[in-house]
């Protein structure tokens, strides 16, 4: 499926339209209404736009979509555009439990309706040596756990993708072990960086993206930023999480990119941005120096990778 | 059927067929039909058809000693030559697509990453094999020599097949199949050998 850029509409418009066609059309007459009266997406572009570096550009929504790491729906790249198809990502829910005030299970609409959605467009550095440059909309994790009303010993949270085999193939199969668990320790969690993402590109959440909502954390490679949560849980220790646990001397639990730390498989000094034909260097913290290097200024990371 | 005479006159037809998958991607990625990932499909693509080709020229010789299909053994030499083809050029895609002659990092990558390591002596033993496939050279180093030169076969394919297995993250199924394979092939032969302990002598 070619999803061309005048196809693409702005969260904003994407969600009005949900409530306008709620309320008033049948949901079958949302393919006439998307590629009419709402689309309009090159003069948006810059919304994107203004917020990159000069060397980024941003990825086409078809690469973003069609290129993938998300082993619920099979191990190849192509697979979760493939096989997301049959994926339910609403109604949704969020628990949350450990190390909080009181556990209990948000309704996402819930969560969506006490945050502001906004635009973050972010590089994605895979542990595979590859990038991309993603519009992802969303809200800070902080804004979360400030709802979440974690007490004071808290020092980590973990994340749980949801466990769904008969609607994700590639779980029916035990690659790794199921579900998908992640984990942060709290500053990074609560670092304004770190936001759960909702949608890219003025678009809902694709399936294979990891709809409805996935965790964003630009400065470690891409496996730390768990798709499709169904869970949040505040813990005292570290929590496991799923890439260390099958192979803890190629993934840590910091996994945070950096070229100075080698990884058996994949150099980790350079990278290709998805769309380039020459590697390009990789970047400290993803080029995410400044924000996030004062959290780690006690950690040897070459110990803690 | 089976003679001789009929596997050498499907030579052209299995050449073409052999050859024109590298002909395809070629074409695929000159024009931008290679996916997300141009270089990295392009190189998994021709190092996997080599490595199937590693395995077909041993599963040749486990098939010529079955009488009926002895003259099979005619088509080895020309599957042979295409696997080294199909691995001359996923080694060039990863120097000159994927790090772009850029010599310093592709040493240390070759030393540093242990799958590299197994797809580099891979490689390299499989040169003696491409060089010495001629009749003219079978009969300069004597029959006997240029066996043991071939030998070099069986590290060449054990090393291609954990050059994959490595590179593969979680579902490690795939390469294990193609090691299974190998590995039934190489039992196969020693097998052989044992039950004939007069030949080996």
């Amino acid at each position: 499926m070619k999803i061309l850029g005048s196809e693409i509409t702005p969260y904003k418009t994407y969600l009005n339209r949900r409530k306008f066609i709620k309320g008033s059309l049948a949901s079958a007459m949302l393919a006439t209404v998307t590629s009419s009266a709402f689309a309009n997406h090159d003069s948006d572009l810059s919304i994107y736009t203004k917020n990159l570096n000069e060397n980024d550009k941003l990825n086409s929504y078809e690469e973003i979509t069609m290129y993938n790491n998300f082993y619920e729906f099979g191990t190849h790249k192509k697979h979760p555009h493939l096989n997301s198809g049959n994926f339910k990502p609403r109604p949704w829910t969020i628990k949350i439990d450990g190390l909080v005030k009181k556990p209990q299970t948000f309704d996402l609409e819930k969560i969506l309706s006490n945050v502001t959605i906004e635009d973050r467009v972010y590089r994605l550095r895979c542990v595979e040596a590859w990038s991309m440059v993603i519009p992802w909309q969303g809200f800070q994790l902080s804004e979360l756990i400030k709802m979440a009303e974690p007490l004071s010993s808290a020092k980590y949270v973990q994340f749980v993708t949801v466990f769904r085999p008969e609607e994700m193939p590639g779980q029916q199969k035990r690659t790794i072990i199921w579900p998908y668990r992640e984990g942060l320790r709290m500053d990074e969690a609560m670092n304004p960086l770190t936001i759960l993402a909702t949608g890219l590109y003025g678009h809902e959440m694709p399936n294979q993206n990891g709809a409805p909502i996935r965790l964003v954390v630009p400065w470690k490679y891409g496996f730390k930023s768990i798709k499709s949560i169904v869970e949040i849980r505040f813990l005292d220790t570290q929590p496991e999480t799923s890439w260390e646990t099958l192979a803890p001397w190629e993934y840590g639990f910091y996994a945070n990119v950096n070229p100075n730390v080698n990884h058996p498989r994949w150099s980790q000094g350079t990278e290709r941005r998805i769309g380039e034909f020459k590697r390009r260097e990789t970047l400290m913290f993803n080029g995410y120096e400044k924000e996030v290097a004062h959290l780690y200024k006690d950690l040897d990371l070459t110990k803690f990778y | 059927m089976f003679s001789t005479r009929n596997f050498n006159r499907s030579k052209p037809v299995l050449f073409i067929l052999i050859l024109f998958p590298s002909l395809l991607w070629a074409y695929q990625f000159v024009t931008g039909n290679l996916g997300v990932n141009p270089i990295e499909k392009l190189m998994d693509e021709l190092g996997l058809m080599a490595l199937r080709l590693i395995i077909i020229t041993l599963m040749i010789t486990t098939l010529s000693n079955i009488k009926p299909l002895k003259s099979i053994v005619v088509l080895r030499r020309m599957i042979g030559l295409f696997a080294f083809f199909y691995v001359c050029l996923h080694f060039s895609t990863y120097i000159v697509l994927d790090h772009f002659l850029d010599m310093k990092f592709i040493i240390q990558d070759i030393i540093k990453r242990p799958f590299i390591t197994f797809g580099f002596i891979s490689f390299l033993f499989l040169i003696p094999l491409a060089s010495t496939s001629t009749n003219n050279m079978i009969k300069r180093l004597g029959f006997k020599l240029w066996k043991k030169i071939h030998y070099l076969i069986y590290p060449v394919a054990i090393l291609a097949s954990m050059h994959f297995y490595v590179l593969v993250r979680a579902d490690k199924t795939e390469p294990v199949i193609y090691m299974g394979i190998i590995i039934l092939l190489l039992l196969h032969r020693i097998f052989k050998r044992l039950t004939r302990p007069q030949l080996a002598q």
